[in-house]
């Protein structure tokens, strides 16, 4: 019998887990979130580009746009760079609503339900720019300082350009 | 790159259109003429003897529009009678949500009972006008000495939008309470989630 190939072994168990990871996460639940818990991750301090999605099921601009923002996590895997969906559904419609949508849907970026409570004063906190509609998008960078946001929604085109930009990747 | 540059020109471009349209508070509000859901055509001008006006961009299909639409019914039949009715309308176009079609207004209008106007604002230049950017979109209009219409008040509602029995600051009836007492609402502008207003391509 051959000596088994220790890098091989490697390099299997690596694509083996990095398959698992990808297939257990449409199996996630999605997390609710209140502010308190929120906010400190849009101040992050690593040279990832943070993706971060505001959307709802409910939002039909929203729900048309998401496999784009799927597809640039997909692009971009391995890279440093992460998409955040951020869901402003009602909380009370996690399970029935939020849950199985993201399951049907087989999301594979990260999903979280925010409930923000009363008031709107948070909504400046994201981001003076934006007014409460949705899909809104904050691009968020901590070591370049990066953080830019758009209050629409996108084509995949639009999206690609801005992430190249963003990543310094652009042509 | 010549066209990323173009495309990042205009993206820059529409960004400060968007950010310099619209009303801020204390600016004069241009009357319109708009069509309600019983066919009539409507302006502001048409209800000279009222104070103000609680002027709500709104629609049907959106949810955070749903759950307000009671309160919205409140609000007219608690403050029309002091002089500040609510004036609703749905600027979305309707190729892009046809359940915001006039047709599916003039339906909601009468399952609701709206004691108040719904208009339709067909060309989306009241919307852009105001400066609206979702639904529901407050603004509220107080009649000044020279009989101009000037906006006291941009924002929610109030600050519970799921839910009306959670509701702590009633946004537009303190201003309402405000600017009765010649006083200057506080807080004068809120913000909301809330559905874009879909716009035309």
């Amino acid at each position: 019998m051959k000596k088994p190939n220790i890098s091989l072994c490697f390099c299997l168990l690596f694509v083996s887990l990095a398959l698992f990871s990808a297939e257990s996460r449409a199996g996630e639940k999605v997390e609710l979130v209140d502010l308190k818990t929120f906010m400190p991750m849009l101040q992050p301090q690593n040279d990832t580009l943070y993706i971060v999605n505001f959307w709802a099921t409910w939002c039909s601009p929203c729900v048309k746009e998401l496999p784009h923002f799927e597809k640039i996590g997909k692009e971009y895997a391995g890279r440093k760079v992460k998409v955040i969906l951020v869901s402003l559904d009602f909380a009370d419609e996690l399970q029935q609503r939020v849950q199985p949508f993201v399951e049907k849907r087989k999301l594979q970026s990260d999903v979280m339900l925010l409930d923000p409570g009363r008031g709107g004063e948070w909504i400046d906190q994201v981001d003076s720019r934006w007014s409460g509609a949705i899909p809104a998008t904050l691009f968020i960078n901590g070591s370049t300082r990066l953080r830019a946001f758009h209050e629409k929604s996108f084509t995949y085109e639009e999206l690609s350009a801005l992430v190249q930009t963003y990543t310094g990747e652009q042509q | 790159m010549m066209r990323l540059l173009t495309t990042g020109a205009l993206v820059f471009l529409s960004f400060v259109v968007v950010m310099q349209a619209g009303y801020k508070v204390g600016d004069v509000a241009e009357d319109f003429t708009l069509k309600n859901v019983d066919g009539s055509m409507m302006s502001l001008a048409d209800m000279d003897e009222a104070k103000g006006f609680i002027v709500i961009f709104s629609c049907n299909h959106c949810p955070y529009v749903v759950k307000y639409e009671d309160r919205m019914i409140e609000l007219h039949n608690q403050f029309a009678d002091m002089g500040y009715p609510v004036v609703a309308i749905n600027s979305n176009d309707p190729e892009k949500v046809p359940e915001d079609s006039f047709d599916n207004m003039v339906a909601r209008a009468k399952d609701k009972g709206f004691p108040f106007p719904y208009l339709f604002d067909a060309t989306q230049q009241v919307a852009k006008d105001f400066g609206a950017t979702r639904t529901p979109h407050v603004f509220l209009l107080q009649r000044s000495e020279d009989s101009k219409l000037k906006v006291a008040y941009i924002g929610a509602i109030d600050d519970s939008p799921k839910t009306a029995a959670d509701v702590k600051d009633k946004y537009v009836a303190m201003a309402i309470g405000a600017i009765e007492n010649n006083g200057t609402p506080d807080p004068e502008f809120t913000k909301a989630i809330g559905c874009t207003i879909k716009w035309r391509e």
